[in-house]
């Protein structure tokens, strides 16, 4: 077997405990070249810490974890000169202007001056950042700063690029050129895997969808497989203060799954037409009829409790 | 070995871009303020004490100034720009995502200490030679022990960030620890006036040591017999470095 056909990520019984609290519970995965990965999971489901230990900043409690062929954390130093990291909340440096903090990251890598002299300007490219190259960092919007987080993660031509809640935080806009950047990247072949919680993120971003939970791993598949294999094809969601008098009469068969949140009533099912149809005669009830996506898969496997944190 | 030195510089060598941003300002106050110490306490109180171990009062507070001024030049960077570095800028967590580890990181911090301590000594020895306070070219020999300085204090000073949860925890290192430090060490007048069970516990802090070291080269003598004091600063250094790594280790790396 040549080493390209071994997986970038390969994760066997990966369990981290913090005092007796077991936040990531025997997890397994592999992660192949190429791929575009998104771990997804509601606060508190073990997604960051199962980044901090691909990258070698916690050690694993127990089990087996290779990237890139090195062992971690044994070996990470080693593997993080052939990764890239975007963090959660960006940390650049405000002394130094968009050009200074390349110049300086690249130089924990070890880049000679003449690569580096290269390197900058295709990256402040590829960041749409030509003409900040001056600019404090202070001077920049969110999404400058972003993209000249992943810019400097890129820095080290890396094998996988690894990204903690990308766009958290960004405006829709600001999230779409985000998007844009990652879906280039994804083109050019670059291994990726990054946390969301943004559903709409990992539907149009992911090829795979690790859905985490209370430190397990509750489903592992495309977006596409996701929907198809593990929710009704369609639902229906109704609110509205005539809910209890339609809901008594309301032609609802035994196939059809019901689940309440809140002030609203959802209806998976692969046949709802009656179902819709009753709803027309009562005009205080709003619904909505559409075929299921990521988000009801995630609801229906991690629950609609509110979980803070 | 030319590796791991490598890494040591990528931090050093941010550190020293961040402080060229700031170096008006961080000159003013690593050096403006010794020197005021310098004058006022040299001419002011220096007049009514005459000599001192057979050299003026100035002269003699020349090598306590510029030790403290080393010590403190480690000192406050290490604690407050450090601290500033991990916690706020979270620059340490950028560079661990890096193929840098946290040994790298506190080595490259110490050394960048070190040289912060070497820039303060080496500017106070300007002046004290542009005011024919020094005179020898001897007193150059003062540097490598300005370096070792800082090295022991900086490393002193990451030891203490590394168990900070804020910058209030600072006060009680300077004030329970620098400021005593600096009164009992032989700064302002000389350590044999003291009590003897207070040069005792003073004597094992490595203040002391250095100025004993620092005040003969000033002097334009290289005393042999003094060098042995050194030993202290250096196995600070060391120890402190050591655990401020295994510190770092378990609180970043968790």
């Amino acid at each position: 077997m040549s080493a390209s056909s071994l997986p970038i990520i390969q994760a066997h019984g990966l369990t981290k405990d913090y005092g007796k609290l077991r936040v990531v519970d025997r997890i397994s995965f592999a992660i192949d070249a190429g791929e575009c990965c998104g771990v997804l999971g509601p606060n508190g489901a073990g997604k960051t810490t199962t980044m901090k230990m691909l990258i070698g900043a916690t050690p694993p409690t127990a089990g087996e974890l290779r990237v890139l062929g090195h062992t971690v954390p044994r070996d990470a130093r080693a593997m993080r000169a052939r990764i890239g990291v975007v963090a959660q909340s960006d940390n650049l440096d405000p002394d130094f202007t968009v050009e200074e903090n390349l110049r300086v990251y690249a130089r924990y890598f070890g880049l000679s001056a003449a690569e580096v002299r290269s390197r900058i300007p295709e990256l402040l490219e590829l960041a749409s950042l030509q003409d900040k190259a001056g600019a404090k960092i202070n001077q920049l919007s969110g999404g400058m700063k972003r993209r000249l987080s992943i810019a400097r993660a890129l820095l080290n031509r890396p094998e996988l690029l690894i990204l903690d809640e990308p766009t958290t935080g960004l405006d829709p806009q600001i999230r779409q050129a985000i998007w844009q950047l990652l879906r280039q990247l994804r083109r050019d072949g670059l291994t990726i895997v990054l946390t969301t919680h943004y559903m709409d993120e990992a539907e149009r971003l992911c090829g795979r969808i690790i859905l985490m939970d209370g430190g397990h791993i509750l489903a592992d598949a495309s977006p596409q497989a996701l929907i198809r294999d593990r929710i009704e094809s369609h639902v229906v969601e109704v609110h509205g203060a005539g809910g209890e008098r339609w809901l008594a009469t309301a032609p609802i068969g035994p196939e059809v799954r019901r689940e309440r949140a809140g002030e609203s009533w959802f209806f998976y099912g692969r046949n709802l037409e009656s179902l819709v149809r009753s709803l027309d005669e009562y005009d205080d009830l709003h619904y909505s009829y559409r075929s299921s996506n990521l988000e009801d898969v995630f609801l229906k496997l991690t629950g609609r409790d509110l979980r803070d944190g | 070995m030319a590796d791991t030195v490598r890494r040591w510089l990528a931090v050093w060598r941010r550190n020293a871009l961040a402080w060229r941003k700031s170096a008006r300002t961080a000159l003013l106050a690593g050096f403006a303020e010794p020197l005021f110490y310098l004058f006022a306490l040299g001419y002011g109180l220096g007049s009514f004490v005459g000599q001192v171990q057979g050299v003026s009062y100035i002269g003699f507070l020349t090598a306590g100034i510029l030790s403290t001024s080393a010590m403190n030049a480690a000192t406050f960077e290490g604690l407050y720009l450090a601290y500033t570095r991990m916690e706020v800028l979270k620059t340490w967590d950028a560079i661990l995502a890096a193929p840098l580890g946290i040994a790298d990181i506190v080595a490259g911090e110490v050394l960048w200490l070190a040289t912060k301590s070497l820039i303060s000594g080496t500017l106070i020895l300007m002046v004290a030679a542009g005011m024919g306070l020094v005179v020898d070219w001897q007193a150059l020999a003062v540097l490598p022990v300005v370096f070792i300085t800082g090295l022991c204090f900086g490393a002193l000073a990451l030891l203490v960030t590394s168990f900070a949860r804020s910058y209030d925890f600072f006060v009680y290192y300077i004030t329970l620890v620098i400021t005593p430090m600096i009164l009992l060490s032989g700064v302002f007048f000389p350590f044999s006036t003291l009590p003897e069970p207070v040069r005792f516990g003073a004597a094992l802090l490595p203040l002391q040591h250095v100025v004993e070291v620092i005040r003969p080269l000033v002097g334009g003598r290289i005393e042999l017999g003094q060098l042995w004091h050194l030993l202290v600063p250096v196995a600070y250094a060391f120890g402190a470095t050591s655990f401020a790594i295994w510190r770092f280790r378990r609180r970043l790396l968790c």
